[in-house]
């Protein structure tokens, strides 16, 4: 056998303590989903970063073309009327 | 009871710095990077434990001798690791098996450590059973994979099975320090351990398609201080600043 | 970071005047550029050898540090060196991961690293002698790294620098173990004084090169400075350097190697004197002491590790095969 091929990718995601999200924070390689966790685990949670991590192969992420950007999240910016500050109240009212 | 209590957390020390030490070697020079990252935390694991153990020993004796005394100023008579501890790395294969067998052991050492009569040991077993938990279940991952990879990978394990077996049964030698440990529930009796550790391994070795081990045929020697030749050549690297400058502060 | 579907893209030349002056101008206006978006071919050529550059300088740049673990002099040293050289071996793979995002695998970046053909930072030729060096280093080489790299947390390209951020910011201990090294020998016995002069003596022209040639012979400054890649001339990062590092060596009551070191006054600066860049290019070139044995050193541990490499991906194989393998035939 040679080493041609390359191991697989994985993204990394850690949830910094309960209440927050999963937030990426990088990817490494591994050859499966146990050693991906494993090796998350060492590289980027040495300083107590983290207390749940997720893993997720890179090439399973369908990610948005930047070429359609303004097809994609352009037509949201004039709906302005989905913001509170649209609408106008009496200030004697306070905060609402 | 300190005598014999000193002489067994000396022994449980010079195990977790001595491996500690060998696995170190691999910083830089491993398999894969991410394994090189692994690994070191792995040694830093073994490293803190070891001189949580030998500031208390330090301690018990009350004769001045810190973690540092102890760890680098003693003679090679005086070192009291398991002789496994102290080989040379070999491959990876080798260097793997020798952490799962170790992690293996130490997990349910430190398990039923954990409920000791001596307050101090109980709460270094709660933080070290973590620790070997973890360091079991990376081992035994790579045991497998490496067991059941490709054809040179089981070759290797193989000879990585071949070349520590005739070290595991030193694991479960009993002497009077060790059924003195017992008798006072301070620390298990090894030999109770051996069972549920051969289960422990030949439940991974089943997935690893490896042979289970015999441990009719054990070296011993090294709770004696009887080592190997690698030990000297071993020391001359951790004690080499302490020999060439004694009595400094670093 | 998301490379897979970049593998191979990137190489159009279909560059317009018009698609080169957009990209210019979302740079100017501090836009930060994503893996996935447009960019010129050289942008991503110049970025692809910085990182990787800068990614075989932490790899590399375990070797002569790691040298010490088995010998560090006390427990707490030992801990604290092996801690850091793992660290280095993550900010490699930080940094080899945000190339990744650019179309190169680490795989080919690694095969360049131990064919010889890529550079690293040339002060990692130089061997560690005594333990005194792992103070130095902590102090002078991860100082001068910091210097560079904190300009580069806010380098155009993303995930360059988040990979920067998340490296300062572990980094900030390094150089607090080296200079802390340093005071402990500078305040022992007259042995340990002199093994901390020895390693200033030998570290610390090294260190004042990493900044790179002097501003008028750097070949990449002026585009990557356009493109905020690079944020500070090499002089003026290491005139910084000095600036910083000189009253820390006083402090310690070492002197600097160098006569020509004096405060200027009027400019509110040290000057210093005459870098050696033949040196500096001989060792750049690969005549350094340790070129040869680091490239060998990191080219055996790869080989080495082919075969655990390959058995990790053929278990895989395997057992993704036996996922998809109905447990009842029928």
């Amino acid at each position: 056998m040679n080493d041609t091929q390359e191991i697989p990718l994985w993204e990394v995601f850690i949830r910094p303590r309960n209440g927050l999200s999963h937030r990426h924070c990088g990817s490494l390689h591994a050859a499966d989903s146990e050693m991906a966790l494993q090796a998350a685990r060492d590289v980027y949670t040495r300083r107590g970063e983290g207390l749940s991590v997720w893993v997720i192969p890179s090439a399973q992420i369908v990610a948005s073309d930047p070429q359609d950007r303004d097809q994609m999240f352009d037509p949201s910016d004039d709906k302005i009327y989905r913001h509170p500050s649209f609408y106008d109240i009496p200030d004697d009212v306070g905060h609402m | 009871m300190h005598a014999p209590l000193f002489a067994a957390l000396i022994r449980l020390a010079d195990d977790h710095l001595i491996l500690g030490h060998r696995l170190s070697e691999w910083c830089g020079h491993a398999p894969m990077l991410e394994e090189d990252l692994a690994m070191p935390n792995i040694a830093l694991d073994l490293i803190g434990q070891a001189r949580a153990l030998y500031s208390y020993a330090g301690d018990i004796e009350a004769a001045g001798r810190d973690e540092d005394l102890l760890a680098f100023g003693r003679l090679e008579r005086d070192y009291q690791n398991l002789l496994i501890c102290e080989l040379p790395n070999g491959d990876f294969a080798q260097t793997m098996l020798r952490q799962f067998y170790f992690a293996s052991f130490m997990l349910l050492f430190w398990a039923e450590a954990e409920g000791s009569s001596n307050a101090t040991v109980a709460a270094v077993a709660a933080k070290a059973v973590k620790e070997a938990k973890y360091h079991r279940r990376h081992c035994g991952e790579w045991v497998i994979r490496l067991g059941d990879g490709t054809e040179e990978s089981t070759l290797r394990m193989q000879e990585a099975c071949f070349v520590l077996e005739p070290y595991l049964g030193e694991f479960f030698a009993v002497d009077d320090v060790a059924i003195e440990m017992s008798k006072a529930s301070i620390l298990p009796n090894p030999q109770s351990l051996r069972g549920a550790w051969l289960a422990d391994v030949c439940e991974v070795f089943v997935s690893a398609k490896l042979q289970a081990p015999d441990l009719t045929h054990a070296h011993k020697g090294g709770r004696q201080g009887r080592h190997t030749e690698a030990m000297g050549h071993l020391l001359a690297q951790l004690q080499y600043m302490q020999r060439s400058f004694p009595n400094m502060t670093w | 970071m998301y490379s897979q579907g970049l593998i191979g893209a990137g190489s159009d030349n279909t560059e317009t005047p018009e698609f080169l002056t957009a990209f210019q101008a979302r740079i100017d206006a501090d836009e930060k550029i994503e893996p996935n978006d447009p960019m010129p071919a050289a942008y991503r050529k110049t970025l692809i050898r910085q990182i990787g550059q800068h990614a075989h300088s932490e790899i590399v740049g375990m070797l002569p540090e790691s040298n010490w673990i088995t010998r560090a002099p006390t427990l707490r040293r030992k801990v604290a060196l092996l801690a850091k050289v793992q660290d280095e071996g993550g900010h490699g793979l930080y940094l080899y991961s945000a190339a990744e995002t650019l179309g190169v695998s680490r795989k080919e970046m690694t095969e360049e690293l131990i064919s010889g053909r890529a550079k690293y930072s040339s002060i990692f030729n130089y061997p560690t002698q005594t333990w005194a060096d792992i103070g130095a280093i902590g102090w002078l080489v991860d100082g001068a790294a910091i210097m560079n790299q904190v300009p580069l947390c806010r380098c155009s390209y993303g995930p360059y620098a988040r990979a920067m951020i998340r490296v300062c910011k572990e980094e900030s201990f390094h150089q607090r173990q080296g200079y802390e090294i340093m005071f402990t020998l500078a305040e022992g016995s007259a042995a340990q004084k002199d093994m901390a002069q020895d390693a200033l003596n030998r570290w610390w022209w090294p260190s004042l090169m990493m900044f790179g040639p002097p501003d008028g012979d750097s070949l990449h400054s002026d585009q990557s400075t356009l493109w905020k890649i690079k944020r500070f001339s090499n002089d003026e990062l290491r005139q910084k350097f000095v600036d910083a590092t000189v009253p820390q060596a006083l402090r310690l009551g070492l002197t600097l190697p160098d006569e020509a070191l004096a405060w200027n006054e009027a400019e509110g600066r040290y000057d210093y004197g005459e870098i050696d860049w033949d040196e500096f290019w001989s060792v750049v070139k690969g005549h350094g002491p340790l070129n040869k044995d680091r490239v060998a050193v990191r080219k055996k541990a790869w080989d080495d590790g082919a075969w655990v490499r390959e058995a990790a991906l053929a278990y895989a194989r395997k057992r993704a095969a036996r996922a998809a393998t109905p447990l009842v035939a029928e």
